[in-house]
């Protein structure tokens, strides 16, 4: 436990000065301010909206950017650049050769990656409650303040989370093995290609392809129930749905694989 | 023993890069580990570090086995093995405070490593920008750090001027002798490990060809008569012909077996006899260069 603590800490140490550590702070950042200047100076079209509506809009361009395509590259990213910090400085054979256990070693990567993507969602959360209820301040005639989906949204992204760990670990596990970018993200690319064309086309199965998840996550959330329910609409997230519980299950089964792969591997 | 390894062997592929080898090496020694390029050098150290699994055959350092006590003797160990690991994103004194934490080290240590390789004031620099040398010294500062029992180095003066060649050299003596530690070298430069080694064990295609103490090694060179003079090759013939070997002959340089001093003498008179001017002669050991290659090829 001690070796996991201390390799965690070291890949904190060794990844803030990397492009991959600040690609997660960035992204929402820039997503975020992009919509916000968008809705900063276009405020005169959507006055006459309902605060709930109007945080559904918000909420929902953002999320659109993110889920669709964002994530699945940005996971492909991050599961590339915690591993090849290794691979570029040659120091698989180094940390190798330290008193610490194999298991902590790679534990600790897998769960650096884990934290990486769960901070820039939370940060995607974070900035989105913050940068609308910044705007309904600036521009009064916005009705952000009617209306609080710091619960919902808050579910959704953990949702999203949840979404992406199929294909966190499925990429952890090619960029571990391969020290090139081209292959894990060639992989990724299809993939991610893949999984939305099968969603577009509603394959009935396509919940069994991790690069899906997220988008799947996504579909569906701004539905209107078919028959209108009486008294205002009630958001709500179901959590648990099939995609959810096959990403669940590929991360536990890449992860489980990929220690096994650590165990017997040779450092050449 | 230190490290002791019994009829280690390993494969890539059908390539057999290790064969049995038995390596023993004593507490409080620098041991040097040499062979040409490609002799298995470097496998064998990552199968002492268990990056790679043997074959078969045992490795016990500080009589533990590594497969079964890999944690207690890994923590012993301080190694650099090829070129030196280095996150070239990171400043020297980064990459040295990263393995601190790894290794729960304090970071005065880190200090006083940066310098003892003479890093000190490159310490905050990128160390994707230090030459070769100063990556050399970087790399031997990481294997210290923890201020390792034994110290396992591959090949630490590559890339190193004369100077920082010295310096490793009075480094390791110091470490072993004051300090108590033992080295594990590998090169394949006999010349480097000649001068701070005590103990040698010479490998070539993974077999061992010799271990012992570096004075066994040139007891195991005969020593030559050398004769400087003019007409090398006549008084060659002249020699050849009264009896005695010529084992070689090398402009204005001849060299013949040693016998006994009375030989010597002999030699001196026939030479001087038939008009040959002797300018030197005397008693000489063959050189551990020459010694290695014969070794080395031999097999």
């Amino acid at each position: 436990m001690k070796g996991f603590i201390l390799s965690l800490r070291s890949e904190f140490y060794k990844s803030r000065k990397t492009l991959g550590f600040w690609c997660s702070i960035i992204l929402p950042l820039v997503i975020c301010l992009l919509v916000f200047v968008g809705y900063l100076t276009h405020s005169d079209k959507m006055g006459k909206m309902s605060g709930m509506l109007l945080w559904m809009s918000y909420a929902s361009i953002i999320l659109g950017v993110m889920g669709s395509l964002l994530l699945p590259i940005y996971v492909i990213i991050i599961g590339y650049s915690v591993n090849s910090i290794e691979h570029k400085a040659d120091t698989w054979k180094t940390l190798f050769s330290l008193p610490i256990s194999k298991w902590s070693v790679y534990a600790a990567k897998f769960v650096y990656a884990l934290f990486l993507v769960f901070m820039c969602l939370l940060l995607f959360y974070v900035f989105t409650i913050a940068s609308g209820n910044l705007l309904g301040v600036l521009k009064p005639e916005l009705k952000f303040s009617e209306f609080h989906m710091e619960s919902f949204l808050g579910q959704v992204y953990l949702k999203l989370f949840l979404a992406s760990l199929g294909i966190l670990s499925l990429q952890f596990l090619l960029s571990l093995l391969w020290s090139d970018f081209l292959k894990p993200m060639g992989i990724g690319f299809l993939g991610t290609i893949a999984g939305m064309i099968l969603v577009g086309v509603k394959w009935e199965y396509n919940y069994w392809i991790p690069y899906a998840h997220p988008l799947l996550a996504i579909n569906g959330l701004f539905k209107q129930p078919k028959v209108p329910t009486p008294g205002p609409p009630v958001l709500h997230v179901d959590l648990f749905t099939n995609e959810i519980y096959v990403s669940l299950g590929v991360a536990a089964v890449f992860f489980v694989l990929g220690f096994f792969i650590v165990q017997k591997k040779s450092v050449k | 023993m230190v490290i002791n390894t019994d009829q280690l062997s390993f494969h890539f592929g059908d390539q057999q890069v290790v064969k049995s080898l038995s390596l023993q090496v004593p507490e409080g020694c620098i041991y040097g580990f040499l062979g040409p390029n490609g002799a298995g050098k470097t496998t064998t150290i990552k199968l002492l570090l268990n990056l790679l699994h043997a074959d078969n055959g045992t490795i016990k350092i500080f009589d533990q086995d590594i497969t079964t006590h890999r944690i207690e003797v890994l923590s012993q160990i301080g190694s650099l093995i090829e070129q030196p690991a280095i996150y070239s994103h990171l400043s020297g004194r980064e990459n040295l405070c990263n393995r601190a934490l790894l290794l729960q080290v304090p970071v005065a240590r880190v200090d006083e490593m940066l310098e003892l390789v003479r890093l000190k004031s490159a310490a905050n620099k990128k160390a994707g920008q230090y030459s070769l040398g100063m990556k050399q010294r970087l790399g031997i500062a990481l294997a210290l750090l923890s201020d390792p029992k034994l110290i396992i180095l591959d090949e630490p003066t590559n890339g190193l001027d004369p100077n920082g060649i010295i310096e490793i050299r009075q480094l390791l003596i110091k470490l072993v002798q004051d300090h108590g530690k033992t080295v594990f070298i590998s090169s394949h430069l006999l010349a480097e490990i000649e001068r701070m080694a005590t103990y040698v064990g010479i490998i070539n295609h993974g077999e061992m060809l010799f271990q012992g103490t570096i004075e066994e090694l040139q007891g195991l060179s005969k020593p030559l008569v050398h004769i400087e003079l003019t007409d090398s090759a006549d008084a060659a013939n002249l020699l050849g012909r009264s009896g005695f070997i010529v084992s070689d002959v090398r402009e204005g340089n001849i060299f013949i077996p040693y016998t006994s001093k009375e030989d010597t003498g002999k030699i001196n008179t026939l030479l001087n006899q038939n008009g040959h001017v002797v300018y030197a002669i005397g008693k000489v050991q063959k050189d551990l260069e020459n010694l290695f290659l014969s070794i080395t090829q031999n097999s």
